[in-house]
């Protein structure tokens, strides 16, 4: 079981309706990886998240996470997932604790209550993010970057053997930014599959050691992050406009088709 | 107590402590989802089972029991599968539920007519023993379900996106949820009437949220605001010889404008008292943030901003972020300016 990879995508299509916005995309991310999944927005990586998640449906072609494909993973309790919310935003007052807690109840079935373990678990991830001594306060009295750190916290209290992040450092300033990459740091050195939705990599480059860059709904570069030299983030890049230089081990195996949009 | 004396009053206040009891116990998470009107149109579907029941010489409280269960595993199914049209699929199953009803009802033999207003504003004062022992039941199953599955129902109201993410079964949860919300219904036909039911699951709630600093802090708050204002709504009906379910509600609401005006002369008194205490950067402009313009600096346990050679310190309060006067901020950064 643990031999087998992360993720297995083989000829994947993955989209919303019958709409496919990523499309026939293979990649294999193998244990205790950590990927950066790049690209402008509208290219599709978010999508791709989406559909190792289950929260955006799989077309055609297979799509594997931790050794199962993903409509009939079991044990989702594994994943852990931060999304590119920027707050936690109910309606009736929550704690970080109870917040926290969340990311632990997926692991315990349906009826069971958390128990002492699962409780210091808990503190356990809210002390890796700094937030220790807000336990009992509630979200909304945090400030965005700390709210941030409470979701990366609650799919760090699953002690997830892959975790999927979405923009996470997206409008964080660069001291929670250099927090953050610690905390992944300490993730990853458990051996903890990493994948990183996102649009920068210069916050997290010390944590993330592979590229895959989607554009247009496929893999345009899939290698290195220290040699990709890609103008993620920054510049002025076109949708429909090839004009991206390849960077070294850059491939482009699929045909280029015009895009249609989408996410 | 006078108001003991009677039968009637008796089986009316054990009602309504019952119905106070549960509605905020199912109104928290239908706020947290916002999903507010759920209970209001679930109440209009529960009118059709009621009009069956008349018609089919059932009883009336069964047959509601049981649209209204319907009614809201079809809502859920409809959330699930649409998208789209899932709101206006709602519209048409509530308004659809109020005009079978009425039109039912109309169809019912003189001799077995019913008194629609009842049902509408309820009618506490006719609750029955058998009418009690079903409530009692209701009660029991809403409350050990809420025990039993409200952390998993807090996750899924919360953020559902991550509960299935992560594996919580959703629909399921959500489907659990809308059948507690169809019961709460039912149990609480006769005390405030379908047409205010909505108002005992959610105002309540919507006081002790503003106090509540936990979830399940302000979940056992609106028990037992619910409690009070129910079993004090019906003793004022008594005597005052208004209709309880409006009377409730009206007391309930008192209590919010009562709650909220508190809430805000708080805040407003922790404000002014700030300003004495530290220099506020009145009617900041902008947010600050990365990329802001203003360099940020470390400043003790927090991050403040270079602007224009003043340090701002966010300081979110309720109403949102403002910027206190950390000192002017000398090169080479931190290590100084004092702090107010």
């Amino acid at each position: 079981m643990s031999d087998r990879p992360a993720l297995r995508l083989r000829g994947a299509s993955i989209g919303y309706g019958d709409v496919a916005i990523v499309r026939g995309v293979d990649l294999t991310v193998h244990r205790g990886e950590t990927v950066a999944v790049l690209g402008s927005n509208g290219s599709g990586k978010t999508t791709l998240a989406r559909g190792l998640l289950g929260l955006a449906t799989v077309l055609d072609g297979e799509v594997e996470v931790l050794g199962a494909p993903v409509g009939r993973l079991r044990e989702r309790g594994r994943i852990g997932y931060v999304p590119q919310r920027h707050t936690v935003s109910g309606a009736v007052p929550a704690t970080v604790r109870e917040v926290v807690g969340v990311g632990r109840l997926a692991r315990l079935g349906l009826f069971r209550r958390l128990r002492p373990a699962d409780r210091t678990a808990v503190a356990d991830a809210v002390a890796a993010v700094g937030l220790g001594d807000r336990m009992n306060d509630p979200v909304a009295s945090l400030s965005g970057g700390q709210q941030r750190r409470v979701l990366v916290a609650r799919a760090l209290a699953a002690e997830p053997e892959l975790l999927i992040m979405d923009e996470p450092t997206a409008g964080v300033d660069a001291a929670n930014q250099d927090a953050l990459a610690a905390v992944l740091a300490g993730v990853t050195a458990s051996g903890t599959t990493l994948v990183v939705v996102t649009h920068e990599t210069a916050p997290l480059a010390g944590v993330l050691s592979r590229a895959v860059v989607v554009d247009h709904g496929r893999i345009g570069y899939d290698g290195p992050l220290a040699g990709s030299e890609l103008p993620v983030g920054g510049g002025h890049h076109h949708p429909g406009e090839p004009g991206r230089p390849p960077a070294p081990g850059y491939r482009l195996d699929q045909p280029r088709v015009t895009p249609e949009g989408g996410r | 107590m006078e108001v003991l004396e009677f039968g009637f009053m008796q089986r009316a206040l054990l009602a309504s402590l019952m119905v106070g009891l549960v509605a905020p116990a199912v109104g928290v998470f239908l706020v947290q989802r916002r999903l507010s009107l759920l209970g209001d149109g679930l109440g209009h579907v529960a009118l059709t089972g009621v009009a069956v029941g008349v018609l089919t010489s059932t009883a009336p409280v069964g047959a509601a029991l049981v649209a209204a269960v319907l009614g809201a595993v079809l809502i859920e199914l409809v959330r699930a599968r649409g998208r789209t049209s899932g709101d206006v699929a709602l519209a048409v199953l509530f308004y659809g539920g109020i005009a079978g009803g009425v039109v039912l009802l109309s169809l019912a033999p003189r001799g077995r007519a019913t008194n629609l207003e009842a049902y509408l504003f309820g009618a506490i004062t006719t609750t029955s023993a058998a009418d009690l022992a079903v409530f009692a039941v209701i009660t029991v199953l809403v409350l050990g379900v809420v025990w039993l599955l409200g952390q998993r129902l807090y996750a899924v109201s919360d953020d559902e996106e991550y509960a299935r993410a992560v594996g919580l079964p959703v629909l399921a949860l959500n489907v659990v949820l809308a059948a507690l919300v169809a019961s709460t219904v039912v149990l609480s036909m006769r005390v405030v009437g379908l047409l205010l039911i909505s108002a005992l699951m959610i105002v309540p709630s919507a006081i002790a949220q503003q106090v509540g600093r936990s979830f399940r802090q302000t979940l056992y708050l609106a028990c037992a605001i619910g409690l009070v204002v129910s079993v004090a709504g019906t003793t004022t009906s008594y005597y005052a010889g208004t209709p309880s379910g409006g009377t409730i509600v009206l007391l309930a609401i008192a209590l919010f404008l009562l709650v909220t005006a508190g809430v805000a002369l708080r805040e407003a008194t922790a404000r002014r008292r700030h300003r004495r205490r530290a220099e506020v950067h009145a009617a900041h402009p902008h947010e600050h943030g990365e990329g802001c313009g203003h360099p940020a600096v470390p400043h003790g346990d927090h991050v403040d901003y270079d602007h224009d050679g003043h340090l701002h310190a966010p300081h979110r309060t309720g109403a949102g972020v403002h910027y206190d006067e950390h000192g002017e901020h000398v090169a080479p950064p931190a290590r100084q300016g004092s702090r107010p």
